[in-house]
């Protein structure tokens, strides 16, 4: 089986200086991997270390040891071996994440908050554009608010600009933290049509879902993420 | 002629004249750049021509026959007296003839006849530095000729065009020598900056009280900045000589009267006398 | 592909030593610049950021190491060549907008400035592109014609970054370009920022102590204490996942905004 994303004895802990130097160990030899075209739920109890994993997968957490593999230009690159410029790049060709917060740029409009990653690999603005556009209309959000800046939109309203840049892009690989959480129903099955189109076209997604009825509805399979104690 | 006998040759120590020559010297062979120089006291003050009169002293032989001018007048009393001085001193012919004349001293203007190749033109400079009033720092402006990093100079014609229209720069008009050094031409009026481009004559300039020697050597490249879409142009006052009737001469203003009465005349007293003799033989 | 040929730095900087008598301003510093990239410097004053950017950027001589631009040597090139740079490939935006811009000379004159450094000689093509870059930094060019001093601080920071992009410059250094400025200003000015040098594809060494400033610019970040870079790696991820004692504390002692 072909891989998109994997990780081979991945480990992280927090080393807290300013508390004393603690150290508090999150993961501990996580193997897993996901295939293109398959969606897969990270599950466990709340502290178990999901969101780092993602945090990880998406090299914002640097990884204490192990490897993440991800098929990069065709071949399998080691994430967490990376250097930043490379990580830069596969961020942008490669490897997309949707928050559960919006980072707001200021005064910078709701459309080009979304067209950002493709013209970022050199999509010419109108077609870029054109995307948000329709990626903004399917997760109904008003028109009127297509060019004002996010910084004042309800949760929600945010939570769908974020969904439209993680999608509009066609990362063929998707990181997704709990992205229906502040949806409303209608909005939570366009994500759920959006992650089977983003199968569809093959793309390997990996995501967070607190809503356990979309959850069974997108991932083909879960991964348990158990904490450490109850791990070892 | 005899000079003075309680004066050494064209008033100047031997030796002093030797050390101008030096830097007369490296000045013709880096055309435009200033040449430090061991200024001394004149007996006359900074801003009559101390420079330029150490440079005539130092270039000044027997047979030469010196001309002095003052805003292209031979008889003002600048002009007068540096003649004066040098007959005393020197015991040198003077003339008021720019044709007659191998040395010329000027302040503020070229003569309109052409020169010759036998003949050296001496500026008065007050000011030697071009970039002076854009860069006060003298370290800097000496830094910006050795790197020929002459974009302010540029600057300050902009903005004379962005607030007048036009470069309302109309004397001191900086000039580029040789295509390497940016050069102030002495506050002659931006009319007569192209007679330097390619002089026959050898264009000595001495700042005393700056203590700087430049030169132009004969036949040298000399442009005077500007920009494509405006383009140098020499200005002078749209008339003619009330005297001689010379149409393409720098003119003077001078009132003749109380009451708004005007009349223009050549600022260069030898051409128009030449001029108004000429006409008169033949009427 | 074009990202291939942007793993050869634009700037290098290898071993880098300067002492202040008893006080290392820098320690060993080493650092690449990409092309295309933003590098945030950033540590509490005093810990060497300005004075790293001073070396690198040629105005200060180390007491040992090295720094390359495009191969050439930057420490060992004549003031000329070094002076060339400045007027074209590099530009530098000081805190203070008085250090940059030339306070007499009218907005358009500013700008124009480095084109006629570097030969350009059409009043009318001057102003034009000065009239472009006035309105990319959201001045009205109608204002062309008026001195800097006339303008806000915010302005004439704006003024300063135009008049140094004007040669489309392939590395910029900043020195704290928001440090003077009311927030709300800052918040205008680093989007402005931002967006030129995504546009351009410029490469931004910038040294600043505003962290948020830093994670909004910055692709890389290196975070520098007593002229040592005691972490460095992607902006978020230090910013994330600080690792050194320094680095953590410097983040918990940011304000969440």
């Amino acid at each position: 089986m072909s891989i998109s994303l994997a990780t081979e004895g991945l480990s992280k802990e927090f080393r807290l200086h300013l508390q004393g130097d603690v150290r508090i160990p999150v993961l501990a030899d996580v193997d897993f991997s996901v295939a293109p075209g398959e969606c897969v739920a990270l599950a466990g109890p709340s502290g178990a270390g999901k969101s780092t994993l993602m945090r990880c997968l998406y090299g914002n957490y640097g990884a204490g040891s192990g490897r993440i593999l991800i098929r990069h230009r065709g071949e399998l690159v080691d994430l967490a071996a990376a250097d930043p410029m490379l990580v830069r790049e596969i961020r942008r060709e490669t490897l997309g994440y949707v928050s559960q917060f919006l980072r707001v740029i200021p005064r910078i409009g709701a459309r080009d908050i979304v067209a950002e990653p493709l013209r970022a690999r050199g999509v010419p603005a109108g077609a870029a554009l054109a995307r948000a556009t329709e990626l903004l209309t399917r997760l109904n959000l008003p028109a009127r608010l297509h060019d004002l800046p996010p910084a004042t939109f309800s949760g929600g309203e945010q939570q769908r600009i974020n969904l439209a840049r993680g999608f509009a892009a066609d990362y063929p690989v998707l990181l997704l933290d709990e992205p229906t959480a502040s949806l409303d129903p209608v909005n939570r099955q366009v994500v759920v049509t959006l992650i089977a189109e983003a199968k569809a076209r093959g793309a390997a997604l990996i995501g967070i879902f607190h809503d356990t009825q979309i959850r069974d509805q997108v991932a083909d399979r879960l991964f348990e993420v158990l904490p450490i104690q109850d791990a070892a | 002629m005899t000079h003075d006998p309680g004066y050494n040759f064209a008033y100047l120590d031997e030796s002093t004249k030797r050390m101008i020559r030096r830097a007369i010297l490296k000045a013709v062979a880096i055309p435009g750049h200033q040449v430090p120089f061991g200024s001394r006291e004149m007996p006359l003050p900074y801003g009559w021509g101390t420079g330029g009169i150490q440079v005539t002293a130092a270039v000044l032989g027997p047979a030469d026959v010196l001309k002095v001018i003052d805003q292209g007048s031979d008889d003002t009393t600048n002009a007068v007296s540096i003649r004066a001085f040098f007959r005393r001193t020197a015991g040198i012919a003077t003339t008021e003839s720019t044709e007659a004349a191998t040395i010329i001293q000027t302040r503020h203007r070229i003569p309109e006849r052409k020169l010759r190749e036998d003949q050296i033109l001496v500026y008065q400079v007050p000011i030697p530095e071009p970039l002076g009033r854009l860069e006060p720092r003298i370290a800097e402006t000496r830094r910006m000729h050795a790197m020929a990093d002459y974009g302010l100079m540029h600057v300050k014609l902009y903005e004379d065009i962005a607030r007048h229209g036009h470069i309302a720069t109309s004397y001191s008009y900086p000039v580029m020598v040789n295509g390497r050094y940016l050069m102030s031409p002495s506050p002659i009026p931006a009319f007569d900056n192209p007679k330097m481009d390619q002089m026959p004559a050898l264009q000595l300039f001495g700042a005393g009280r700056e203590k700087r020697i430049y030169a132009v050597p004969p036949y040298t490249s000399v442009k005077s900045l500007d920009f494509d879409d405006h383009p140098f142009r020499p200005i002078r006052a749209p008339h003619v000589c009330e005297l001689c009737g010379s149409g393409d001469t720098y003119l003077d203003e001078v009132l003749t009267d109380d009451v708004g009465g005007r009349i223009f005349v050549c600022s260069d007293t030898d051409f128009c006398s030449e001029r108004q003799a000429m006409k008169e033989a033949a009427e | 592909m074009n990202e291939r040929s942007s793993k050869t730095p634009l700037l290098t900087a290898r071993d880098l030593t300067l002492r202040f008598g008893r006080i290392a301003a820098l320690d060993g510093v080493d650092l690449d610049i990409h092309p295309g990239e933003v590098v945030a410097i950033v540590g509490e004053s005093g810990s060497g950021k300005t004075t790293l950017l001073r070396v690198l950027s040629g105005l200060m001589r180390p007491d040992a190491g090295e720094v390359s631009y495009l191969g050439q040597d930057v420490l060992g090139m004549s003031e000329a060549a070094r002076r060339r740079l400045m007027r074209t490939e590099w530009g530098f935006v000081h805190q203070n907008p008085r250090d940059g811009l030339r306070m007499a000379v009218s907005a358009g004159g500013n700008i124009g400035e480095r084109l006629m450094a570097t030969g350009a000689r059409h009043y009318g093509n001057i102003r034009e592109q000065a009239s472009h870059w006035l309105t990319r930094v959201e001045i009205d060019p109608a204002r062309m014609d008026e001195v800097p001093a006339k303008f806000s601080g915010g302005m004439q920071q704006r003024l300063q970054i135009a008049r140094t992009l004007v040669t489309l410059p392939k590395l910029v250094f900043m020195d704290e370009p928001t440090g003077g400025l009311d927030v709300s200003v800052q918040a205008r000015l680093l989007d402005l920022i931002r967006a030129l040098v995504a546009d351009l594809g410029l490469a931004v060494l910038i040294v600043t102590h505003d962290i948020a400033a830093a994670r909004l610019l910055a692709h890389r970040m290196l975070v520098m204490r007593h002229g040592v870079v005691v972490e460095s790696g992607l902006t978020d991820r230090v910013l994330d996942d600080p690792q050194h004692p320094y680095t953590q504390l410097l983040v918990s002692s940011v304000l969440a905004a």
